[in-house]
């Protein structure tokens, strides 16, 4: 007897630590080759909307954590991950025509990626903080800051690998994230949502969208309370528009051409520099 | 017919009226304040709303921390929302404590804002808790400050205990305190009502001892405006209308923070007691976020854009 039905499973968005369907009620197709793969979300600029709200009340928690609490999280998440890589080799190897030996390779990188960015959660400050020589009876600092909110549009592909590489340089510092994942290849994305539900980062700090990047990136870019965003994972073409339309806020706009690099995690960051009086 | 005929003046009869008031169905009541939430009110009419909602809003500091400069950053904000944008209408009123009238009162005065209302919780808000003379006295020195609307509080003690007679006298003593010189609003708090029937009778006994407004609640209780009991209170007012020809207005007060929460009450209000309260003299919603969550829809609908609380003020 092998007849059982499948249960399949329902691609939902993640939004505030949950998973919602899109408000809009759409979804999109994703094959397999020829083969029927799932039936992801489509989210809208509403879902948009609800992401940011959700960053944007975690930001204050998220960035006043410690740097060492955050840095925790962080490898909590890679030991979740960890635990998954057999779930993302199959969604890897069905979506990107993969072997199963580069999609394992992959995995395992996007994993030593993650724990390579954890481990800078406490050292930014040391590292890019500086204390300045100034001409008078003053101590002088310059500490690095969190941005805020971050819009990211992740890589259409490697879909884990490079959705890793524009996240981790973000939250590591204290950012929060909407993160409109590879449109073609989604279903890691998802599955690393679950990932990050059963970790133990706060609601709110990942938000994670998929759906049509062409209809998502405009709203985000002029979005007035995001205050940075990655868009290496936009197509060439979109990306001088959403430079405009991110100017009226002084929106940081990057488009990394290293994968990796502590570049990435400083291009987030604000420096905040504190005259302090000697003597009083 | 009007107050004087339905009641003798007597305990009695009160009690009799509010007896021969029909239960309120809960389920169905709920049901129906749902239904009307789900309304979709989209572009012009959404506009249009919002614009409506702000000058409905009678913009609330009532908190232990308030401060001179506060009071007059909010009188400022009241009259002019949005310092940007000359057309966003000014609120419907500003509401503080006794003590911070004054303040507000000549600050609004210096700014161009005269006939901006200032209204002021009395009769010991929020709980209600005091003897006559100090709620008498509470409400005077409202009066004497400058507040030309006052929102009393009713004795929720001696209504859940069956004494209608003493709040209605509580209220008829503070309207004629009031006279031509305030609005009174009265406080239900239906949150310690229990149930939409004592809502429905407390209504009704604040409308006969001469409410101009009801008002849902004081804020510091929760559940406060939820859609159901404002749904009943517009009943409420509209059947008075029909009893008695004379127009009462409602103000929901508590837990209204963003714009879809404002259209809602704007839906029930139209769908309930009609049009015709759909103006500020008739219908008020008390809040202090709502103000920024509407003026940033504003900010959306005007420039095709999400906006962002970073510039809208913090209070």
């Amino acid at each position: 007897m092998s007849n059982r039905i499948d249960v399949k499973k329902t691609y939902k968005l993640f939004i505030n630590g949950q998973f919602p369907r899109s408000e809009s009620g759409r979804v999109y197709e994703i094959k397999s080759g020829k083969d029927f793969l799932a039936n992801p979300a489509q989210a809208s600029r509403k879902d948009l909307r609800d992401a940011v709200t959700a960053a944007r009340s975690a930001h204050t928690g998220w960035a006043n954590a410690t740097a060492y609490n955050r840095g925790q999280i962080l490898y909590r998440i890679a030991e979740m991950l960890e635990g998954r890589s057999s779930q993302f080799v199959e969604e890897i190897c069905a979506l990107e025509k993969s072997t199963s030996a580069q999609a394992k390779a992959q995995v395992s990188q996007a994993i030593d990626r993650w724990v390579w960015y954890a481990g800078w959660a406490d050292k930014i400050a040391t590292t890019f903080g500086a204390t300045n020589p100034v001409a008078g009876p003053y101590y002088n600092f310059t500490i690095p800051e969190p941005m805020g909110v971050v819009g990211i549009l992740a890589p259409e592909k490697p879909s884990l690998l490079g959705l890793v590489e524009s996240l981790a340089p973000v939250l590591v510092s204290g950012n929060t994230a909407v993160l409109v994942a590879s449109q073609s290849a989604p279903l890691t994305a998802i599955t690393f949502a679950e990932v990050l539900a059963t970790s133990d980062l706060p609601s709110g700090v990942c938000n994670i969208l998929t759906g049509i990047k062409e209809e998502l990136a405009p709203w985000m870019a002029s979005h007035m309370d995001i205050n940075a965003m990655d868009i290496s994972g936009a197509a060439k073409k979109i990306q001088p528009a959403l430079r405009e339309a991110g100017a009226d806020n002084l929106k940081r706009i990057f488009s990394f051409n290293e994968k990796v690099s502590t570049q990435r995690m400083v291009s987030f960051l604000e420096a905040k520099t504190i005259w302090h009086t000697i003597g009083i | 017919m009007n107050a004087s005929t339905i009641l003798d003046g007597s305990e009695a009869s009160l009690k009799n009226f509010l007896r021969t008031l029909p239960g309120v169905d809960q389920v169905g009541a709920e049901a129906r304040a749902a239904m009307l939430g789900t309304r979709s009110i989209k572009n012009a009419s959404k506009s249009y709303a919002i614009d409506l909602a702000i000058s409905m809003v009678d913009l609330t500091t009532l908190e232990g921390a308030d401060t001179p400069g506060k009071v007059r950053a909010l009188c400022s904000k009241g009259l002019r929302p949005d310092p940007t944008d000359a057309s966003v209408p000014r609120v419907g009123a500003i509401c503080v404590y006794n003590d911070m009238v004054e303040i507000g009162r000549q600050h609004l005065d210096s700014i161009g804002g005269q006939d901006l209302p200032i209204a002021a919780v009395s009769t010991a808000f929020p709980s209600g808790r005091a003897s006559m003379p100090v709620k008498i006295h509470d409400t005077q020195d409202a009066i004497a400050a400058g507040a030309t609307e006052i929102d009393m509080v009713i004795d929720r003690g001696a209504f859940l205990s069956g004494h209608y007679g003493t709040v209605f006298d509580e209220i008829k003593q503070i309207k004629q305190l009031c006279g031509e010189r305030a609005h009174l609003k009265v406080i239900l708090e239906t949150g310690e009502l229990v149930t939409y029937d004592n809502v429905r009778k407390a209504s009704f006994l604040a409308m006969l001892a001469g409410a101009d407004f009801i008002k849902t609640s004081t804020g510091k209780v929760a559940p406060a405006a939820t859609a159901p009991v404002v749904l009943v209170m517009l009943e409420a007012v509209r059947d008075y209308y029909a009893m008695t020809g004379q127009k009462i207005g409602v103000k929901a007060a508590g837990g209204i923070r963003t714009t879809k929460d404002a259209i809602k009450q704007l839906v029930l209000v139209n769908e309930t007691a009609g049009p015709e309260w759909l103006h500020p003299s008739l219908f008020r919603i008390g809040a202090s976020a709502l103000l920024n969550d509407l003026l940033m829809q504003r900010m959306k609908i005007r420039d095709g854009r999400y906006a962002s609380p970073n510039y809208v003020t913090i209070d």
